[in-house]
């Protein structure tokens, strides 16, 4: 018989009908029969990609950076793209495709995440911001080629010209709830760091700080970056689906080969 | 409850039952019942995606028009919004494929793209058998009307004409192509709407459904033909964006969102 490996989920089938579920274990843990209504759902997230239940800490601190990154805003480029889905009353799935697709890349979407906790990784303490910084800018190619370059080291913002207040606020707060090494020292050092990297710090950069301190791998934290950012985009997606494409901006035109104008 | 019964899952677990095809890799690959390599080799890749669908085969000026349905609508304007998910993509950095499935998914619309092209489609079918049997197209418009307060194929977001029209009817004549029934349903429902209070234009969708119509698609068949519909004119969004400064695309201020939710307040 086929089987799928896995050491996260197991199901015991009803005794008539091996294709109904008597009972799922997460870790371990009987999901429906003793998770349920007792664990948060930031503990289920957590036991979905780790072997064992987070601490207290640990789920005070994914709980809170979920809440940071539950909403990007209309001005983001993930859920702009879910609100264009959501105009033209695409599926559901759709603006969240849109979203995904958009909040995937290396300029502040999860490859960009996992870009700035592979380097976290590699020098999680660090011995002075100038050695820091200078590891940091040397390093920031993209891991595969279906990646465009993003020209910018990872976790800071190439286009930003001061640190967003909600960029200091969401550092400073998750370093006082349970930051770990990364997100105190960033705390800490970040005026410094900026002036040495040349540009401020951007959200994706205290995304792979927290990300890093609770323990997840590059990968995981790319994973958890995509799924913690979807609620703002299904949000403004359906609110744009209940109102009408004119009230949305359609932008000027300013087409630089016209066949038109070249000829007139 | 049980009753006895055997779940219908246990027929289908372990192996899959098809008649589209199979590749037996290192091998050959079967296309719908032919050799793929050496029977359809040589096919268009369009014949071949039509042959895929509808199980059918058709006639260069067939396939000529079918090619058309796609190239009169490869609008590679990021404003769009489907193809504006491919070129916000491009701009966050995102991969090209990505970007343009998304995009790909997000025309699936119901004011445009896949929801109108199926719709028109069966509206467009309707109005041929309404027509066939003798009872004009007066019904048909006034209960597409009810079911959905507008006619897919006939008016258009946006704009009122629709510049696809006329290259697409110059070029069916060419090809001998312009006397089907299903396309004379559609004028004749044009016909219909301009006579009356209407004043709606046929668009381009309801042209397609109706082309395609004539060579026998369904409308669900009509609705995955058209999947790739915009899909020349979303790569190239993708790529220039991908080429300018990261996140430079269409950026919107702080001053740029009008808020009109509750005032500010403290959480309890």
């Amino acid at each position: 018989m086929e089987q799928v490996r896995t050491s996260i989920w197991r199901e015991e089938a009803e005794p008539t009908d091996r294709f109904a579920t008597r009972s799922a274990h997460c870790r371990g843990y009987d999901v429906y029969g003793d998770l349920l209504g007792r664990a948060r759902w930031v503990d289920m997230l957590w036991l979905l990609f780790r072997e064992e239940a987070p601490t207290e800490a640990q789920a005070g601190l994914l709980e809170a950076l979920a809440v940071a990154l539950a909403n990007a805003g209309p001005r983001d480029a993930a859920v702009h793209a879910a609100m264009c889905s959501g105009l033209g009353r695409s599926p559901a799935a759709a603006a969240l495709m849109a979203a995904l697709a958009v909040g995937a890349g290396r300029h502040g979407g999860a490859q960009e995440v996992a870009a700035a906790m592979t380097i976290w990784d590699s020098r999680a303490a660090p011995e002075s911001v100038a050695l820091w910084a200078a590891g940091w800018l040397a390093a920031a190619a993209p891991t595969s080629p279906i990646w465009p370059e993003a020209d910018h080291p990872p976790g800071f913002e190439p286009n930003g010209v001061v640190t967003p207040g909600i960029v200091c606020d969401a550092l400073q707060r998750l370093a006082d709830i349970a930051g770990g090494p990364r997100l105190r020292w960033l705390a800490a050092q970040r005026p410094e760091i900026e002036a040495t990297v040349g540009l401020p710090l951007a959200m994706s950069g205290v995304a792979a700080a927290a990300l890093g301190d609770l323990g997840f791998t590059p990968e995981q934290g790319e994973m958890l970056h995509l799924l913690l950012r979807l609620p703002g985009a299904a949000a403004h997606a359906l609110e744009q689906r209940a109102g009408s494409y004119k009230d949305f901006p359609f932008f000027a035109l300013d087409l630089q080969d016209d066949p038109l104008k070249e000829t007139a | 409850m049980n009753n006895g019964m055997t779940s219908p899952l246990e027929q289908h677990a372990g192996r899959l039952r098809t008649r589209m095809g199979g590749a037996f890799v290192g091998q050959r690959a079967v296309f719908r019942g032919h050799d793929l390599h050496a029977e359809l080799g040589d096919m268009d890749w369009l014949a071949l995606y039509t042959f895929g669908i509808t199980g059918q085969r058709y006639t260069p000026a067939q396939i000529k028009v079918l090619h058309a349905i796609w190239v009169f609508t490869s609008y590679p304007d990021a404003r769009i919004w489907n193809n504006r998910v491919a070129a916000l993509a491009g701009s966050a950095r995102s991969s090209g494929n990505l970007g343009v499935a998304a995009a790909l998914a997000v025309s699936e619309a119901e004011i445009y793209g896949r929801g109108i092209d199926i719709r028109a489609a069966g509206f467009i079918q309707r109005a041929r058998q309404a027509l066939a049997a003798g009872e004009g197209v007066d019904a048909c418009v006034r209960e597409e009307l009810k079911r959905h307060r507008a006619i897919a194929g006939y008016g258009r977001p946006i704009a009122a004409g629709d510049e696809r029209i006329a290259p697409m009817l110059r070029l069916i004549e060419q090809q001998g192509l312009a006397d089907g029934a299903h396309l004379q349903a559609a004028l004749a429902v044009e016909k219909h709407l301009q006579d009356g209070r209407w004043r709606l234009r046929m668009n381009y969708a309801a042209l397609a459904a109706a082309l395609t119509a004539d060579m026998g698609f369904t409308p669900r068949q009509h609705y995955q033909f058209t999947f790739p519909a915009f899909l020349a004119g979303m790569q190239p969004c993708y790529i220039e964006a991908s080429e300018q400064p990261a996140g430079t695309l269409l950026p919107l201020a702080c001053d740029n969102i009008a808020y009109e939710g509750p005032a500010s307040r403290s959480w309890p």
